[in-house]
């Protein structure tokens, strides 16, 4: 079992394998995002009270989601790499970053676009927004504490706590308009409670939701990728994949 | 799994375990100072600082918004559903400011009771929706319940 698993996450078959996944996911990508921006930008109907500007939640509330999103998977990854020494594991997690960082950005910057006309303030100390900042900072200081290491084993051992110790701030982002007063408005869609927006918003929102899902998934793939070539460039198998192009 | 692995996995559940339980207690302890404003109840219970600029939060009542003689100053009643707490407040309202919104106003109290806002933000609630739809759950009296206050 523990032997399938190595085969099956070694450097080789997963660029191999992805590299089949790629175009497909690139594809899905492309529609989704397409169909989502002009369902969302120009079909969906106007809000009662934001009238426009509202229309910005498209973007903001997928890349916020996926900020959490990202982590999780950076931090899993961290672990992984931490208990099972696994080489795909420390990549994975290590193109997480920058990601994550990206969509972290994202979510802030497209919020207080959007909060400068709805509450009148680009910015506020409140916990949600704060957190959510504390999210951008975890991100930068993954990956400066992994490029300040030089020995590689080292850098990723210590990157990966460091990710596993900001896994605390992830719960806070999330409930923080719950347990706290904050100007940032409660959930508008959770598991329990189902949606408080208007079904012809949703539905755009969850096409945006899932087109960030496989962008997320497509960029994964391409900076391991070149992780992967860049570890493994003295290797045989890279030589052939050279040949073949 | 290997002792050696074993012994890593513990590790890194012991930092989750112990990173999770330190900033639980640290929330915990700091509970008052993360609330990014105080609501009426909590100013008429005296727990708002005094002589200090803070922030106060609340549902604006519906007809309570008035405007002073010099055209600049607006008056207007919050209230969480057990305590108001009048406002006053010189300058510009934000666009979303209506009665029966949630607004955030940062300020003083005054010796009369009233509070001097220097700044007024509103608060956004989690709902959204066409205009047809809200106009068509106004008569009905499904509005929208204060959240979050």
């Amino acid at each position: 079992m523990w032997k399938a698993i190595k085969r099956l996450t070694s450097f080789k078959n997963f660029y191999r394998f992805s590299g089949k996944l790629l175009p497909w996911f690139g594809a899905i990508t492309l529609v989704l995002f397409l169909t989502g921006l002009y369902w969302g930008l120009v079909i969906a109907p106007i809000d009662y009270l934001q009238k426009d500007s509202y229309r910005i939640l498209y973007i903001h509330v997928p890349a916020a989601w996926m900020s959490l999103f990202v982590y999780i998977v950076m931090a899993a990854s961290g672990a992984i790499h931490l208990v099972w020494k696994t080489k795909l594991s420390e990549v994975i997690a290590n193109s997480c970053a920058p990601i994550g960082a990206t969509f972290t950005f994202l979510a802030l910057v497209t919020g207080a676009i959007w909060g400068q006309p709805t509450w009148g303030t680009w910015w506020v100390w409140d916990a949600r927004l704060t957190s959510e900042l504390v999210l951008l900072f975890l991100y930068i200081g993954y990956m400066a504490l992994h490029s300040a290491i030089e020995d590689r084993a080292s850098a990723a051992r210590a990157a990966a706590i460091l990710a596993i110790v900001g896994l605390v701030n992830i719960p806070i982002i999330h409930f923080s308009v719950n347990w706290w007063f904050t100007l940032h408005q409660v959930a508008s869609i959770s598991v329990g409670k189902g949606s408080s927006l208007h079904p012809s918003m949703y539905w755009p929102l969850m096409v945006m939701t899932a087109a960030f899902k496989f962008y997320f998934a497509t960029v994964l793939m391409m900076t391991a990728r070149n992780e992967i070539l860049e570890r493994d460039q003295n290797s045989n198998w890279v030589r052939e994949e050279e040949k073949n192009l | 799994m290997t002792p050696k692995r074993k012994r890593r996995l513990m590790m890194v559940l012991l930092i989750v375990l112990g990173v999770g339980t330190a900033a639980t207690l640290a929330l915990t302890a700091f509970n008052k100072n993360l609330m990014f404003f105080y609501s009426p109840s909590q100013i008429a219970a005296g727990e708002a600082p005094k002589n200090r600029y803070f922030r106060a939060g609340g549902m604006v009542q519906e007809g309570s918004l008035k405007r002073d003689k010099d055209g600049l100053t607006v008056r207007f009643v919050i209230h969480d559903n057990e305590k108001n707490l009048t406002v006053a407040y010189k300058g510009i309202l934000p666009d979303l400011f209506r009665e029966g919104q949630g607004i955030v106003a940062q300020g003083k109290i005054a010796s009369d009771g009233v509070f001097i806002a220097s700044e007024v933000l509103a608060k956004h609630d989690e709902n959204y929706m066409p205009p047809e739809v809200a106009a068509a759950m106004k008569p009905k009296g499904i509005d929208k319940k204060p959240k979050g206050q």
